[in-house]
């Protein structure tokens, strides 16, 4: 039982906070759900991709630096206490990238994964539709088979970053006659530019817009841009979500620099004695998540499958964020509602933790079902 | 990196709880509450047996020498039994009478199980209620120090208010517990120098986290139980564990375990008073979630004294407040940051 990092995680810790306290903007940037701030933290990931820190993790022919998870979570250490913006890029590279790597062809590899990198090509999510929200398998938009590809028709929504970015990936009906709505979807990926699609920007909770709805009517889609085989969608999207991708999502760098700014903040507004015990849990919550994260990443290289952690995973970070900026709004006492301050985007963004990347009820159902055994019942 | 435990420390924990379900704790723990220790001490030499109270005591002295991942893996596994007695207090003694003195030679019999070792907390380790009892004689303005199961163990230790360990002469009346398993006893004051203050730092640690341990296997026991329960209690024609009210009830409990159990493995490994606190508040509280949750999807079974969960129920509600409550914990925490 070891926690201790080898020479060459220091050596590549000590490398991360040079370049980052080089780099790092010194003022915040605008908001990246504005199109101001979009196109800034753009600007943002092509910088950290000129000295290949954007993705760390992938092999250096993808502009990476084939870092393992223990170097991936020194990355993020490092990268969240410099105070860094936070990653346009984040749902392509969470999401769309490890689902590449694992079904993707060595074409499709090449075309995306490169731009994706350097921020020139922003990637949105399209899972979500009217009527296929938690029930995600209910989905109905088609992609119809016509010569060389693909034909999309129908309808998604609570698309984010879809408001601004380039190219989206996605489940479709590919085979509306199975016996399960589980089977007959197609993993694919279409241009949010491409005739036929209209992206109509929905504002979040302060107005901004942060996710939008896609029409698609008749949008061509090539077969190159299915992933894996048709019908295999729902296998091949869900197959990334039990591994890396659940113990990568958020990173505990994230919430042990979060943890430290409000313990600052605390004793900068005097140490108030009524929000000791909260602060006290952000930091405890923090080092928890760390640890449980390194346990977890331990597991995933002795080869263990995590399955439904990810799900334990996703209700801590979801609801620990919203905790602790909770308690940063209360430290900010009568400053605290002020749209433009410090901790108010961060706010803004945590109230949404619990609902997206799978309700936390979802979760909840999961870690009940799949790791306590308990029966199926109804929803 | 690699943060797991190693095949070793796994099969120390399976055959840990092999032993203890063997032995059949419940019958043993409702003997020990009524004030016969005979069933107790049969499993305290089997726990001496299987290396326990060893892990705290150095290799020239009888012992394995200090190794507190292991001792965090036998103490869950002891909560998870419910297994009775000053468990805490016997390995926090042991890293007490390290120090130079008289009591070192005390310590081959504590490894072996043959002394059955309490301590008292120190008056002023934990502000802002020291751990105390009324002085059982009534000529003296102090506090008498209160320990665990004083009139079981062979060895009442208590550190007094210069820092020194003292050996009481004796102990007053048993004072009743939440957890009836837990007799709390005053010591006599004074008695003989064991060892002079300032005593070796990391002991009170080894309380918190040996203590913390115990709380999580409270915990896994707890779950683990109240699991078994609603997959088999029905009502409406259904099992009451299909009920989303109550799964996801269960799920709060398991993510608060999950994540408190590496906390604890974390703290074991560095030693950090930091991750000692945020272990104690997080594997108490994870235990006291889950006690909550299991008393209340058991229903009114889950309130008698006579159905065994009260075993557990009532240890999660006593170990949350013992050696620094979640709130001396917390405020622990925050010194250290």
């Amino acid at each position: 039982m070891d926690l201790s990092p080898s020479p060459g995680d220091e050596a590549f810790r000590a490398e991360a906070r040079a370049w980052l306290a080089a780099h790092v903007p010194r003022t915040p940037l605008p908001s990246l759900e504005t199109g101001e701030g979009f196109a800034a933290h753009r600007a943002w990931e092509a910088e950290l991709a000129a000295d290949r820190w954007s993705v760390v993790s992938w092999p250096a022919e993808f502009g990476g630096r084939g870092c393992g998870l223990a170097r991936w979570l020194v990355f993020e250490e490092e990268y969240w206490a410099a105070g860094a913006p936070g990653r346009v890029g984040q749902n392509g590279v969470s999401l769309l990238a490890p689902t590449l790597f694992d079904h993707g062809t060595a074409g499709q590899r090449s075309r995306v994964l490169g731009p994706m990198a350097t921020g020139e090509v922003v990637w949105a999510q399209a899972w979500s539709e009217p009527e296929a929200g938690s029930d995600l398998a209910s989905l109905r938009s088609r992609a119809v088979r016509v010569s060389g590809g693909w034909l999309l028709e129908g309808q998604k929504t609570w698309s984010s970053r879809a408001a601004f970015a380039d190219r989206a990936f996605g489940l479709f009906r590919t085979d509306p006659d199975t016996p399960r709505p589980h089977q007959g979807l197609t993993y694919l990926m279409f241009d949010l530019r491409a005739a036929g699609v209209t992206v109509r920007p929905i504002g979040r909770l302060d107005g901004r817009p942060a996710f939008a709805e896609i029409f698609l009517d008749e949008v061509f889609v090539p077969d190159e841009d299915v992933i894996g085989a048709p019908g295999e969608g729902w296998r091949i999207a869900m197959s990334a979500a039990g591994n890396e991708r659940g113990l990568t999502l958020r990173s505990p760098g994230r919430y042990l620099a979060a943890a430290d700014r409000l313990a600052a903040l605390w004793r900068e507004r005097g140490a108030p004695e009524s929000l000791r015990g909260r602060v006290a849990d952000a930091l405890i919550g923090a080092r928890a998540y760390d640890l449980y994260t390194r346990a977890a990443a331990s597991r995933f290289l002795a080869g263990e499958e995590l399955g439904a952690g990810s799900s334990v995973n996703k209700v801590f970070w979801s609801e620990y964020d919203l905790a602790l900026h909770e308690t940063a709004l209360e430290l900010l006492g009568g400053e605290a509602e002020f749209a433009d301050g410090p901790w108010a985007e961060g706010y803004v963004f945590a109230l949404a933790g619990p609902v997206y990347a799978g309700t936390n009820e979802i979760q909840r159902d999961i870690i009940a079902e799949r790791l306590l055994g308990l029966p199926k019942g109804r929803r | 990196m690699r943060f797991l435990l190693d095949a070793e420390q796994r099969a120390f924990a399976a055959s840990l709880d092999a032993m203890l379900t063997a032995a059949g704790t419940p019958a043993v723990v409702r003997a020990w509450s009524a004030g016969d220790h005979r069933g107790g001490r049969a499993l305290w030499s089997r726990v001496a047996d299987a290396g326990v109270f060893a892990l705290a005591v150095p290799e020239e002295d009888g012992g394995l020498g200090l190794r507190p991942v292991e001792l965090v893996v036998a103490f869950v596994e002891l909560g998870r039994h419910a297994v009775p007695g000053p468990l805490v207090e016997t390995v926090t003694a042991a890293a007490l009478l390290t120090a130079p003195g008289e009591g070192r030679e005390l310590l081959p019999a504590l490894a072996a199980g043959t002394t059955m070792t309490t301590l008292a907390p120190p008056p002023t380790t934990f502000h802002p209620t020291p751990h105390t009892a009324p002085p059982p004689t009534g000529d003296t303005d102090a506090p008498a120090p209160l320990a665990l199961d004083g009139d079981a163990a062979d060895l009442l230790l208590h550190v007094d208010a210069r820092g020194d360990l003292r050996r009481a002469a004796g102990h007053g009346r048993v004072r009743g517990s939440l957890d009836p398993a837990r007799r709390l006893t005053p010591l006599l004051p004074g008695g003989a120098l064991l060892a002079q203050g300032p005593l070796p730092e990391g002991a009170l640690a080894l309380a918190r986290l040996t203590t913390a341990a115990q709380a999580l296997g409270v915990g896994l026991a707890l779950l683990e139980r109240t699991v078994a329960h609603v997959r088999q209690r029905t009502q409406f024609g259904v099992p009451v564990g299909s009920f989303q009210a109550v799964k996801h009830r269960l799920a709060d409990a398991r993510i608060a375990l999950d994540l408190a159990h590496p906390l604890l493995l974390g703290a074991a490994l560095t030693g950090d008073p930091f991750d000692v606190a945020a272990a104690k508040a997080g594997a108490c509280e994870a235990a006291y979630t889950t006690a909550r949750a299991a008393l209340q999807l058991h229903g009114a079974i889950g309130y008698t004294a006579e159905y065994d969960l009260s075993l557990w129920l009532t240890k999660a509600v006593a170990l949350r407040t013992a050696w620094g409550t979640p709130g001396e914990c917390r405020a622990a925490v925050l010194r250290e940051r």
